[in-house]
C-alpha cells in the first residue's frame, strides 16, 4: 500500500529562549499523516502539542529536525504556496479575527493573498459551506457569537482552497452545543473537500470524534502513537496514555 | 456616521457653556483688582467707581456674565485693560503664533514619536527597545523650559547658529513663510517636541507590543501573509488609540507652552496669558482661556470623530 504522506514530522525539536534560558518545549517527535487522513495531538496544557502546530504553520522560527509538506521538505522560511496549501485554525475565536475588518475583507483578503480571481461568488459559496449565510458577510467580529466567529476563522482558511488543515483546540473556547456543530461542520468538510487535518486538543473525545490516530504527547515527547480504534477499546501500551483515558472517562461520567 | 457627527456636535453646546461659565467665573474669583493695575495710586473713590461702572464691573455677576457672553457670541471680547486694544484681536493673532508653534512641534514630534514607538514594541526586550525607553522616559521627564535655557546656550549663545528670541527679526510678531521667520521658530518648537515624542513613543510601544501578541497576527501570518502587510494591519489596529493620545497632546501643545513661550518670548497664548496675569487683564485673561479651552473642546470632538471613523467597535449611533 502507497498513500502518501501528507505530512511527515522526524526527530522536532523547538525551543524558546536561548543559553541556559532555553527550554525545549518539543522533543524529538516523530510522526506522519496519510494524505486525507486525521491526526490527532493530545495531552494536557504545555505538553506541547500546539507547539507543533505552529512549527508546521511557520510560527515559530527556533526548531531543528525535518518537517515535510506534500513530499516538500520545509526550511526556516515559507513560501506563499506553502500556506496555499496549508492552513491554521487557531483556539480563540475572539482573539483570531481582525478586529476591525469585516468577515467580507477576511475572507477576500485571504483570497487575494493566494491569486485566487471570482472572489464575489466564492465568498458567498463558501460562507454557506461554513453554514453561515450571505447575511453575515459585512458583519464585525464583535457583532457575531463564538461559534459564528468559529465559523469565520474556518471559512477564511478554507478561503486558499488549502488542502491541509492546522487546527489548534479549535473547540475548547466554545460551549458544548456549539462544539458539536463546529465538529459536525469539520467532519462534513474534510469529507466534502478530502483535506487532511491536523488537531490539537487536550479533550480525547473531541479527537475520537475527528480523528483516526492520535499521537499522546507528555511534557514536550510524544509517548506514543495510538488508533482512535485502540483508545476506545482501552488498548493503549503507556500508563500516562491509560491515566489520560481513566480522566477522561471520570469526567465524562 | 452623520447622525453620530451630528449628535456629537449638539453636546459640545453644553460643554462649551460649561467652559465659558468656568472661564468667567476662574477669573472673577481670583484675588486682586484689576482696576488698580490701571488707575493711578491716588485715585479718588469716585473716580474708580466711574472706571468700574465704564468697565460693566459694578453690575452683578450674572448680568456680567450674560453682557459678557452676548457680546462673546457677536465677536466682542472686550477690550484688554492692559493695552486698551481688542481682546479678539489679541487673543487671535496670540493663538495663530501658539498653534504655529504647536503644529510644527507637533510634526517634529509624532513622526519620531511613531517611529520609535514601533521599533521598541517590534524589538521588544532587546536592546533596541530599552534605549527607546530611556529616551522616552528622559524626554518625559526632562524639564521642558530648561531644556529650552540649555538649547539657547548652545545654539544661539555659544554656537550663534539661531535665534533666540521672538517670532521674527527685530522681535516682530507677524509671521511670515520666509527662513528669516522660521529660523525663530526652529528651537522653541524642538523643544516643545521633546515631551510629546516620550508620551507618543511610549503609548506605541505598548499598542504596537500589545497587538504583536495577539492570535489574529498570527493568524494574519498563518494566512501567508508577508512581514510588511502584517505591520500593515498592526499599524492600523494601533492608530485609533495613537491618534486620541496624538490629538490631546497637540491640545497640551497649544495650551501648555506657557513656560516655552516665557523662555523664547514667542508672541503666542502663553505668552499673552502670562502677561494678562500679571497685569491683571481681566478681559484679556478670560478670552484668551477661553479660546484655548474651546480650541481643546474642539480637538477632542475631532478625534472623537476620527476615531469612530477609523474602528467599527466604536458605537456611531
Amino acid at each position: 500500500m502507497t498513500v502518501s504522506n501528507a505530512i511527515e514530522v522526524r526527530d522536532l525539536t523547538v525551543w524558546f529562549g536561548s543559553g541556559t534560558e532555553r527550554s525545549d518545549a518539543v522533543k524529538r517527535a516523530t510522526f506522519s499523516v496519510a494524505e486525507g487522513g486525521s491526526f490527532g495531538l493530545v495531552g494536557e496544557s504545555g505538553s506541547g502539542k500546539s507547539t507543533i502546530l505552529r512549527a508546521i504553520a511557520g510560527l515559530v522560527p527556533t526548531w531543528s529536525g525535518e518537517m515535510t509538506v506534500a513530499g516538500e521538505p520545509l526550511g526556516r522560511k515559507r513560501s506563499p504556496a506553502f500556506y496555499k496549501k496549508v492552513q491554521m485554525v487557531f483556539q480563540d475565536p475572539y482573539g483570531s479575527l481582525h478586529p476591525r475588518q469585516t468577515v467580507d475583507r477576511v475572507l477576500s483578503e485571504a483570497m487575494q493573498l493566494h491569486g485566487l480571481t471570482d472572489i464575489d461568488r466564492r465568498i458567498a459559496r463558501l460562507l454557506e459551506d461554513v453554514g453561515l449565510g450571505t447575511g453575515f458577510r459585512f458583519r464585525y467580529p464583535h457583532q457575531l457569537s463564538g461559534g459564528q466567529r468559529q465559523r469565520v476563522a474556518i471559512a477564511r482558511a478554507l478561503a486558499p482552497e488549502p488542502k491541509i488543515l492546522l487546527l489548534d483546540e479549535p473547540t475548547s473556547a466554545l460551549d458544548v452545543s456549539v462544539q458539536a456543530e463546529i465538529l459536525n461542520l469539520l467532519a462534513d468538510l474534510r469529507r466534502e473537500r478530502a483535506l487532511t487535518y491536523v488537531m490539537v486538543s487536550h479533550d480525547l473525545g473531541v479527537v475520537g470524534h475527528l480523528c483516526e490516530r492520535a499521537a499522546v504527547m507528555q511534557q514536550g515527547e510524544i509517548v506514543e502513537v495510538v488508533t482512535v480504534e485502540s483508545l476506545r477499546t482501552g488498548a493503549v501500551t503507556q500508563d500516562y496514555t491509560r491515566h489520560l483515558l481513566a480522566s477522561a472517562i471520570a469526567s465524562a461520567r | 456616521m452623520l447622525t453620530y457627527l451630528l449628535r456629537r456636535l449638539i453636546l459640545v453646546l453644553p460643554v462649551a457653556f460649561g467652559v465659558s461659565v468656568i472661564c468667567f467665573l476662574l477669573v472673577q474669583i481670583a484675588p486682586g483688582d484689576p482696576l488698580t493695575a490701571i488707575m493711578p495710586v491716588d485715585a479718588t473713590a469716585e473716580e474708580q467707581s466711574a472706571m468700574r461702572a465704564a468697565y460693566g464691573l459694578d453690575k452683578p455677576l450674572p448680568v456680567q456674565y450674560a453682557i459678557w457672553i452676548g457680546n462673546l457670541v457677536q465677536g466682542d471680547m472686550g477690550k484688554s485693560i492692559a493695552t486698551g486694544r481688542p481682546v479678539a484681536a489679541e487673543v487671535f493673532g496670540a493663538v495663530q503664533n501658539s498653534l504655529l508653534l504647536a503644529v510644527s512641534a507637533a510634526v517634529i514630534a509624532f513622526p519620531i514619536g511613531i517611529f520609535l514607538g514601533f521599533l521598541a514594541g517590534y524589538f521588544r526586550d532587546i536592546w533596541i527597545d530599552r534605549a527607546v525607553t530611556a529616551v522616552s522616559i528622559a524626554g518625559v521627564s526632562v524639564p521642558n523650559y530648561w531644556l529650552g535655557i540649555v538649547l539657547v546656550i548652545i545654539f544661539s549663545v555659544n554656537l550663534g547658529w539661531l535665534p533666540s528670541m521672538g517670532a521674527g527679526p527685530g522681535g516682530s510678531s507677524e509671521w511670515q513663510w520666509n527662513w528669516l521667520h522660521m529660523r525663530h521658530l526652529i528651537l522653541p518648537a524642538v523643544t516643545l517636541a521633546v515631551v510629546p515624542i516620550g508620551i507618543v513613543a511610549r503609548t506605541v510601544r505598548a499598542l504596537a507590543g500589545d497587538i504583536l501578541t495577539q492570535d489574529f497576527v498570527q493568524a494574519l501570518y498563518a494566512k501567508g501573509m508577508s512581514r510588511a502587510d502584517v505591520l500593515r494591519h498592526v499599524a492600523r489596529n494601533a492608530a485609533a488609540t495613537a491618534l486620541s493620545v496624538m490629538g490631546l497632546q497637540l491640545g497640551y501643545l497649544l495650551g501648555g507652552s506657557i513656560l516655552i513661550e516665557t523662555v523664547f518670548n514667542w508672541p503666542g497664548s502663553g505668552f499673552l496669558l502670562s502677561n494678562a496675569i500679571f497685569q491683571r487683564d481681566l478681559p484679556l485673561l478670560q478670552g484668551t482661556i477661553l479660546v484655548l479651552a474651546l480650541f481643546f473642546v474642539a480637538m477632542n470632538l475631532i478625534v472623537d470623530v476620527a476615531q469612530a471613523a477609523i474602528d467599527p467597535r466604536i458605537q456611531r449611533t
